[in-house]
């Protein structure tokens, strides 16, 4: 679970120094002092990896033998190999699908559909079934990817639900990984979406949906000329979260499938893992890494581009 | 955005308003319309139902399968049979130690970092800010690789105190995003009374902003905390011995072993380990109801 600095609040106080006047470069480092701890912390633990990411991926580490203790540089073989293996390719495929199906498309339409149900549904469902959406947003990621391989296993709930309906379904974990993977994500992640959505249609005027529905507009018109639009902010900032989430989501497909059966639900951070622990590729893993990290940079910048009026 | 969930929309409030002016032709009777919106949402609920009703019915059910299913006998066998010193209660200390020493650091950086931020217009601020939002974005999975390599040259792995301190720095942009942001709903006039008595900044701080800003620091902990608890990757790649290792990564060992047998175990072990969670959820979405309403300070 993740927060997101949807709506940050401008920097609006500027004191005056608390002491008495010094050397200005004084004062600022005096000021600045606090900042210190964090970021050292920083400096070492999220900069650090990332630029030994960037130098790692040029190596042959490994996980163990003479190669783990003094790696060679080894220049863009890694990279070079990357292109030449045909997993990539595919997990590179398995990742867009994963963020697109799970959460551009799946999280998004079912969060904002649950945010419209919400509003005209009698509070005691509404009270039920947000508690029940959030609950498996706010469970422990391996206790929630253990209820979803429960369902999706081929004795499983899914499998019990069809049985009773006379069909008899398949081992969905083997035949379809993507889809159990994809419906797994979309009802573990779909509470965000859908708390961001409620939050926007909240904060629409009602005077304007008001006066739509006065001029004749229907529910679909409503939410298509009115509410989508107001919120079009809201939707991009969620947009770009989510993606941002999903990319990075490792423990529920790792749980669910091991990335198989073979390599058919290895999204990159699951490829990385396996060639950098189970085939001791170190190097290779962290070229796999590096090309993620490079991805996420490119999505963080883009939203934080779209962000920029509120921070300064 | 916690709080949205629980009040009421606005929408319902104007609806009577709506009601009195006689729908439009273009609006259907509300009544059927109303009806099939609650009834789609019932449907919608029980999907997410079903995957977290295994969990809990199969942890009460003595013989436990993968499908859910009333219990044909309720029992706490499960309960007692993980409730050991080796499986369940180590482990859980283990990322109490983890999630606690994470939230303390994260709080303790982001309430030293955010103070300058918030109080003093620098020019290095804005550039400071994007990169916490940036470091905010970025993906911590992707960096597991490359972290466990970096541990391994600094001799920090199989270190809670090292896996602790990595948590915490990866919890950190979030946390002075929202510190900063709660700081700046204090007001500084307080404070400017304080400077006037001859309070360093350092004084006014710790006497006039951190007791103003309590529920805030609150829910900043328990958000970092419920973050470390629930993690999974970054204890599954740094920490080796089975003596170290939280729940997350513990429970997914059972799994490995016993688990393709024991699921009535499994379920225990799970809903053990995610209760906390839960309930530190439901506090702090009741504190951050409470936390922006500081402002009642000035008057006194």
């Amino acid at each position: 679970m993740t927060s997101v600095p949807l709506a940050p609040a401008p920097a609006r106080t500027q004191g005056s120094a608390p002491a008495v006047r010094r050397a200005p470069v004084r004062r600022t480092a005096g000021r600045l002092a606090p900042l210190v701890p964090a970021v050292v912390l920083l400096a070492l633990f999220m900069l650090g990896p990332v630029v030994w990411s960037f130098y790692g991926s040029f190596t042959n580490a490994a996980l163990t033998g003479p190669n783990a203790a003094d790696p060679e540089w080894v220049g863009l073989d890694n990279y070079v190999r990357l292109l030449s293996d045909p997993t990539f390719p595919q997990a590179l495929w398995l990742t867009v699908l994963f963020v697109v199906a799970s959460a551009v498309v799946g999280q998004n339409i079912a969060g904002l559909g649950l945010a419209m149900l919400m509003r005209s549904a009698l509070a005691p469902v509404r009270a039920v079934v947000s508690t029940l959406v959030v609950t498996a947003w706010v469970l422990p990621e391996i206790v929630a990817a253990f209820a979803a391989y429960a369902f999706f296993h081929a004795d499983g709930t899914m499998n019990s639900l069809l049985a009773n309906v006379g069909i008899s379904g398949p081992d969905w974990l083997f035949e379809h990984p993507m889809l159990a993977v994809i419906l797994a994500n979309v009802w573990r992640g779909t509470a965000f979406s859908m708390m961001v959505y409620s939050a926007a249609i909240a904060e629409v005027p009602p005077e304007i949906t008001e006066a739509a529905t006065v001029d004749g507009a229907g529910p679909v018109q409503r939410l298509v000329w009115i509410i989508l639009p107001t919120i079009r902010r809201s939707i991009s900032t969620n947009l770009m979260l989510t993606t941002l989430q999903t990319l990075s989501v490792f423990t529920l497909i790792y749980v669910m499938t091991g990335g198989g059966p073979g390599t058919n639900s290895s999204t990159l951070p699951i490829l990385a893992y396996q060639e950098a622990f189970k085939f001791a590729q170190v190097g290779y893993g962290t070229a796999i890494a590096t090309v993620m990290l490079v991805i996420g940079a490119v999505f963080s910048i883009v939203y934080i581009r779209s962000l920029k009026p509120e921070v300064d | 955005m916690n709080r949205t969930r629980t009040r009421p929309a606005p929408g319902r409030a104007v609806r009577p308003a709506r009601r009195r002016r006689a729908p439009s032709v273009a609006a259907p009777g509300r009544g059927p319309a109303r009806l099939l919106s609650n009834a789609v949402l019932v449907l919608i609920g029980l999907c997410f139902l079903l995957p977290l009703g295994w969990i809990v019915l199969a942890s009460v059910d003595a013989d436990a399968t993968l499908s859910v299913g009333i219990p044909s006998e309720v029992t706490l066998g499960n309960f007692t049979a993980v409730m050991t010193p080796e499986l369940t209660w180590r482990p859980l200390m283990n990322a109490f130690l983890l999630s606690a020493g994470t939230g303390l650091i994260t709080v303790v950086g982001s309430v030293l970092a955010a103070y300058p931020l918030s109080r003093y217009r620098m020019r290095f601020n804005k550039a400071f800010m994007y990169a916490v939002l940036f470091g905010t974005c970025l993906p911590i999975t992707a960096m597991m690789v490359p972290v466990y390599s970096l541990f391994v040259r600094l001799n920090l792995l199989d270190s809670l105190p090292g896996t602790t301190f990595f948590m915490a720095a990866t919890s950190l942009p979030m946390a002075i995003w929202m510190t900063k942001n709660f700081m700046d709903s204090v007001p500084i006039s307080l404070e400017e009374a304080a400077w006037t008595d001859g309070a360093s900044a350092m004084t006014t701080l710790r006497r006039v902003v951190l007791p103003l800003m309590r529920p805030g620091i609150a829910v900043v902990f328990i958000f970092v905390f419920i973050q470390a608890w629930g993690n999974f990757f970054v204890p599954f790649v740094l920490l080796l011995s089975p003596e170290k290792q939280p729940a997350a990564v513990s429970i997914f060992a059972f799994f490995g072993q016993y688990g393709s047998v024991a699921y009535g175990q499994l379920a225990a072990y799970s809903v053990l380990y995610a209760l906390p969670a839960i309930g530190l959820y439901v506090l702090v979405s009741r504190l951050s109801g409470s936390s922006f309403a500081l402002a009642g300070a000035v008057k006194g």
